[in-house]
């Protein structure tokens, strides 16, 4: 607590006059944004540094490649970010695609109005609603005694669990992710699909264009950067989500945050500067993820002008 | 025309029918607890569970200090962003941004390399120092929606003027911020605030691994243990999520609509 009470004194003992001297003007500046920076500096960057540096050194401090090279060379962790990209992936390219049909239909569908309200407000809180209840809630219904599974097996006289189903593989996993992945789609991608005007739909359409042309030559560019830059939200969302997964099986699941929890807990690899590493990975693959994004963006962007 | 019409009935109604299922699936295995009937069984043992009380009590407590914290750090920074150094803002939104790219395992554990027992700022050494790096992990969750939101309302209101006469009716910085800007953003610090609460709530990763006794940790250790008990706290969290977001709806709609200048 002690950079908390620093930071409040610097925002309620400053005196700052209205209009000081120019001289002191550069510092005064700063004051007011001073505890925001040192708060993200001690508890958000330099932890992070913190991370980085030591995923290249070794444990007396020298420097070393032998943490990042064991990330490939190590199969259990090389298939833990395997596991991880697959299923941060295509949930995201999944439930960005049905967010993107739902938002679609409840806006321009012709839908009546209470569609809309009432799957915004729904979308608002399941897209909040993940972690543990979630898988709570999935174990409920699809779990070994859950309630859709006991009535399919009753009533259909289908065994899904015979049938191979299970929440620990990979497509198990992105259908639970799918319910905060889809609504926080919906969420962000419902303001960009309001903020397509009607004048645009008329204008092509007195230029004669048909109506796949005013979707590939209109609403698709203008939608694209925010449509991607949510993809990437919801794999970062989805790359580093623990809670959900560990709830189905604890720590033997093989994915990257719950390799690196099992790691911080001192359950299996005992090796903090391996820990670094796969931390360093983690970083490395969102880092990209939000580079691809800003890439593609300025791209469309000049292609927009 | 008319076939789009059906399609978007299609996809609303699968749609639907993936969130519904789930929910009024657990709304019904938390019921079954006594064998045969529907009972509220489930709901009085993890109510009446003396861990369940004092957790999530922990978690509330957390959570207000989050939301304090977030405040203390994010409405001067938005503030004087706004009005002094426009420059900063791309800068400032990029950081606000980050912890949506840095997983919470991340951050977590830099803290418990970097502010450990025998580090120069050891926060982990004590009980209260782990529970402010908790607050403090928590914070910088939230950081994004809290600086989002701020900035939002701040956006409505007109800051330069009332800055300006603020001060020549003599206020200081301190009765600016307090008395000026931050009643004109209260709804947007309110809906800042009810969505961290949200957040931090059920929160697993952090309070975990610096072994708080919070709510997120509780959750795991009854859906290891337990059969009907977690689907009842399943539906419990629903509601609180429920809850938190209705305010922010409410909220909302007594929220200043008109921009006068924006900036």
């Amino acid at each position: 607590m002690t950079d908390l009470t620093l930071s409040n004194q610097a925002v309620t003992t400053q005196p700052a006059p209205p209009n000081e001297a120019t001289a002191f003007r550069f510092p005064m500046q700063w004051i007011g944004v001073a505890p925001f920076f040192i708060f993200v500096l001690m508890f958000l960057i330099l932890p992070t540094i913190y991370l980085v540096l030591g995923a290249f050194q070794n444990g007396d401090g020298q420097l070393t490649l032998d943490n990042i090279l064991q990330l490939v060379s190590d199969p259990s962790i090389s298939a833990s970010y395997w596991v991880s990209i697959k299923i941060s992936f295509w949930s995201a390219i999944i439930g960005a695609f049905a967010g993107l049909a739902i938002a679609i239909a409840i806006v321009r569908g012709g839908l009546p109005n209470w569609t809309r309200s009432a799957t915004l407000t729904f979308s608002g809180v399941a897209s909040n609603f993940a972690g543990l209840p979630l898988a709570f809630a999935f174990l409920a219904t699809l779990g070994r005694v859950g309630i859709v599974t006991t009535l399919l097996r009753d009533v259909l006289n289908v065994n899904i669990y015979a049938m191979g189903f299970n929440f620990l593989t990979t497509s198990g996993l992105i259908a639970v992710y799918l319910f905060f992945q889809i609504p926080l789609m919906v969420v962000i991608i419902v303001p960009a699909i309001d903020g397509l005007k009607k004048e645009w739909g008329e204008a092509a359409a007195t230029l004669g264009a048909t109506q796949s042309q005013y979707w590939r030559m209109v609403v698709i560019p203008v939608l694209w950067p925010s449509f991607l830059g949510t993809v990437i939200l919801l794999f970062a969302n989805s790359f580093g989500a623990i809670a959900t997964a560990y709830a189905f099986a604890g720590p033997a699941l093989n994915i990257v945050p719950i390799k690196l929890y099992s790691q911080i807990n001192g359950d299996v690899l005992h090796n903090p500067q391996l820990g670094y590493a796969i931390a360093f990975g983690m970083i490395v693959i969102t880092g990209l993820a939000n580079v691809f994004y800003i890439w593609f963006r300025t791209r469309s962007e000049r292609w927009l002008k | 025309m008319k076939s789009g019409k059906f399609w978007a009935w299609v996809v609303f109604i699968v749609g639907a029918a993936y969130f519904f299922i789930p929910l009024m699936a657990t709304v019904e295995f938390s019921l079954r607890m006594r064998r045969g009937v529907h009972s509220f069984d489930a709901y009085q043992i993890v109510l009446g569970d003396a861990r369940f009380q004092s957790t999530f009590l922990y978690s509330v407590i957390a959570a207000v200090f989050t939301i304090v914290l977030g405040i203390l750090v994010v409405v001067p920074a938005a503030y004087w962003i706004r009005l002094r150094l426009p420059q900063l803002r791309p800068i400032v939104e990029f950081i606000t941004l980050l912890p949506l790219v840095i997983p919470a395992i991340v951050i977590v554990f830099g803290y418990i390399r970097m502010y450990g027992s025998n580090s120069p700022l050891p926060f982990l050494a004590s009980n209260m120092g782990a529970n402010a790096l908790l607050v403090i992990g928590y914070a910088t969750l939230a950081l994004p929606y809290m600086y989002r939101a701020v900035d939002t309302g701040l956006r409505t209101i007109d800051v330069r003027t009332l800055t300006e006469a603020a001060q020549i009716l003599g206020a200081g910085w301190s009765t600016i911020i307090t008395r000026v800007i931050l009643p004109n953003v209260l709804i947007a610090v309110l809906s800042g605030a009810f969505l961290t609460f949200a957040i931090v709530i059920g929160e697993f990763t952090m309070a975990s691994l610096l072994n708080r006794p919070a709510f997120g940790p509780y959750l795991q250790n009854i859906g290891a243990n337990r059969a009907y008990e977690p689907a009842a706290l399943a539906i419990i969290a629903f509601a609180i999520t429920w809850g938190c977001m209705s305010l922010i709806q409410i909220l909302s709609r007594f929220a200043p609509k008109s921009a006068n200048r924006p900036n």
